[in-house]
């Protein structure tokens, strides 16, 4: 059984129809990544499945290790092993970084049926998770992104992914912000994550983050369908032509 | 969804602690005149001082109804109050003297066990020394021995008239006379009872002195009367929390709280307010009408207030500081939260009087459903206040789109030597807030109780640790069913 499989998946937003029949399968194991335009859909493609609730479903499916992802809230997703990276990290202002990772943390557990981490049991693991990110400890009594810089706040998603563990893993532009040494810091934490339970979905505008975290997929959504897949070449062929060679291609053909 | 609509329903849940205590009463009949007062004041045998004192303040407060001064000022809206149509003192019936907890009525100990807060728990793990008013009188007080070899006195005020006339005399009045305002004058008739802590030179009160406050005779008004007073060099710290029971007529509460703090002396007091707010149409609830002030009579002296106000229909209060001894602090921390339809007047003055005089304003105002929040702020730098300096800030936070927060800063400064910073901010919680949590496995719930903690932080952290995680639940209570 595919880990993620959609199907027509239709989606729109304040009356505006952002997905337009998207299918998709995804394999344990497996890197893909979605590159397109922008206003193309690919961080709405994200964001429908980490559940965000201001969009509004309007048709297909989405089975996710065989179970009906578009009926969970985006807690139960989250919780059922969906991660995702975002593209703005939200700032939470007053709740530190280690304790809000904790609460993360033990709601994941919780719903699992396992025993909730103490701080004793919890500041190892996430002070490992850092170490791999190059982020100093002090940032777990930080509060949540507050004055972090854009790289910052990008890695620290990614340390919010290694402590979590989660079984598909969306990254939402993750390369957008980074200069070259920030990218390979991340690129390294998400590669050292990769594995056969594990499945990556890297949402990107760009070639550059591919040549760090090399894709098995490559998919061009435009305009809400996704319009060309292929292997890892396909991302330098649009590198070269940009994605106006994608266009022309009918949505008839599917 | 809209963000809306995702954000809108904090509110469900019924008042937790509703509930009434059966237990004798001995109380006056409905109204109020001059053998109201005589009356309060015989039952409670006080000696001549008192009376005279009640009967002025009574006078003042009649000439003031009179001329229909009663303060309309704040932005709040409640219907005209009866003053004839309410019962000014209910007491517990008298039993022979209590020696120990043994000997309260249970049910009285019951309905402390129902608030979670039983009394011999919280002498064993806390530390915490409770004069536990129940309605109108104290009906315990503990750890009395061990604060009276240090010779603090931490007893109702019934009891400090009784025993300690001369200083109940030295001060009463001296903070907030009983012309100060309409319910202050009030107050100052009928009060039944209250707190009266006395921190002699030099001592440092080795425990959180706490008194717990419930209203529960029916129709009752509660008038408390609490004076602190630190001597030189003397520290306390006072906590006062209260829950009160579901009750359909709008109940009266017109407190005065009166700190004075000699040379050197800091007086900490913490308040976690929660009585009964009324329902989801606004309907009961306590009107929270106080008056507390504290005078930083000495120099280098220290008061500081902290906050956090989740109950009443309607709360009108301004903790406030005169700062006039040399180099005196003042600190006001607040977290007021309204919800429903609930509304709140809320703030501070600062008074500056004496040189390098310094005050900190830290006000969160939460606002959700129908919730009304208003901070209300005076700072007023004096002229011979060289070098005085304040720093407020005023943070409101919104849930939903029909509820208001107001902020009326008042600033008057007569020293050009003086330094002021003020900031405000008003936010709402974002849905990309709720989102970004819920995406980590935490509840939507749970998510607003964090993002709402985080907000309130500041506030909390002033808090003695105990106290602290009992607002942040309150909170999250006081919220639950707000956010859809």
């Amino acid at each position: 059984m595919s880990m993620l499989q959609i199907k027509n998946l239709r989606a729109k937003i304040d009356n505006n129809e952002i997905l337009k029949g998207i299918n998709l399968t995804v394999n344990a194991g497996e890197v893909h990544s979605i590159m397109g335009p922008n206003g193309s859909g690919k961080s709405t493609l994200a964001q429908v499945l980490a559940r965000r609730e201001s969009y509004e479903i309007t048709g297909g499916e989405v089975l996710y290790n065989g179970k009906d992802l578009l009926a969970m809230k985006p807690e139960e997703a989250a919780c059922e092993g969906v991660f995702m990276a975002f593209q703005y990290p939200v700032e939470i202002p007053g709740i530190s970084n280690a304790y809000f990772l904790r609460a993360a943390v033990n709601a994941v557990r919780k719903y699992r049926g396992q025993d909730e981490l103490d701080a004793m049991d919890f500041l190892p693991l996430v002070k490992e998770k850092m170490r791999l990110l190059e982020m100093d400890e002090r940032f777990l009594n930080r509060p949540v992104n507050e004055g972090f810089s854009g790289g910052e706040k990008k890695r620290n998603e990614i340390v919010q992914m290694a402590v979590l563990e989660p079984k598909l893993a969306l990254l939402d532009e993750t390369d957008s912000g980074l200069d070259i040494d920030a990218l390979k810091i991340v690129a390294k934490g998400v590669n050292s994550m990769r594995g056969k339970d594990r499945a990556i979905l890297l949402v990107t505008h760009y070639q550059r983050l591919l040549d760090h975290i090399v894709p098995d997929f490559v998919h061009v959504l435009v305009n809400g369908r996704i319009a060309k897949s292929g292997g890892p070449e396909l991302a330098l062929e649009l590198e070269q032509k940009g994605y106006s060679w994608t266009e022309p291609e009918p949505a008839g053909v599917r | 969804m809209s963000t809306i609509n995702q954000i809108e329903d904090l509110t469900k849940q019924e008042y937790k602690w509703g509930f009434v205590t059966e237990v004798e009463e001995d109380r006056l009949a409905k109204g109020l005149d001059e053998n109201t007062i005589r009356a309060i004041s015989a039952k409670k045998n006080e000696p001549e001082f008192m009376l005279e004192w009640r009967l002025k303040a009574f006078r003042y407060w009649a000439s003031q109804e009179k001329s229909q001064a009663e303060p309309t000022w704040a932005n709040v809206k409640y219907p005209a109050i009866d003053y004839q149509d309410i019962v000014y003192y209910s007491a517990p019936k008298k039993k022979p003297e209590l020696k120990s907890l043994d000997e309260v009525d249970p049910e009285i100990l019951r309905t402390y066990e129902k608030l979670g807060i039983p009394l011999l728990e919280q002498q064993r793990l806390a530390g915490v020394a409770v004069d536990a008013v129940f309605d109108s009188v104290s009906v315990a007080t503990t750890f009395k021995d061990k604060l009276s070899k240090l010779g603090v006195i931490f007893c109702s005020f019934s009891e400090a008239v009784q025993n300690h006339p001369d200083l109940v005399k030295k001060y009463l009045g001296t903070v907030v006379p009983y012309t100060d305002n309409f319910f202050a004058a009030l107050n100052a008739a009928v009060f039944s009872d209250g707190s009266f802590v006395f921190v002699p030179k030099g001592v440092r009160c080795p425990m959180e002195l706490s008194t717990y406050f419930r209203i529960n005779a029916a129709e009752t008004g509660q008038f408390e009367r609490t004076l602190i007073v630190a001597e030189e060099g003397a520290y306390v710290s006072y906590l006062e929390g209260c829950t009160a029971p579901i009750r359909d007529e709008n109940q009266l509460h017109a407190a005065v709280v009166e700190l004075v703090a000699l040379d050197d002396a800091t007086i900490k007091y913490s308040t976690v307010q929660n009585w009964y707010p009324g329902d989801k149409e606004g309907k009961g609830g306590i009107y929270n009408f106080v008056t507390k002030r504290g005078k930083c009579a000495g120099k280098n002296s220290k008061i500081s207030w902290t906050q956090v106000e989740t109950g009443s229909s309607i709360t009108w209060k301004y903790p406030s500081c005169i700062l006039q001894g040399d180099n005196s602090i003042g600190e006001f921390y607040s977290v007021a939260l309204t919800n429903n339809r609930q509304q709140a007047d809320t703030g501070t003055k600062m008074i500056h009087l004496g040189k390098n005089t310094r005050s900190t304003i830290v006000s969160k105002g939460i606002s959700a459903g129908y919730g009304q929040n208003t901070y209300r702020g005076m700072v007023k730098i004096q002229k011979g206040a060289t070098g005085a300096r304040n720093y407020t800030q005023c943070d409101s936070l919104l849930i939903g789109d029909k509820c208001g927060a107001h902020t009326f800063p008042y600033i008057e400064v007569k020293n050009a030597s003086s330094s002021m910073e003020h900031e405000a901010s008003t936010s709402k919680i974002g849905e990309d807030q709720i989102f970004y949590l819920q995406q980590r496995g935490i509840s939507k719930e749970e998510a607003v109780s964090m993002i709402i903690n985080g907000f309130c932080k500041q506030v909390f952290r002033e808090l003695p640790m105990e106290f602290a995680v009992e607002a942040q639940k309150l909170l999250g209570i006081s919220l639950e069913g707000s956010v859809g």
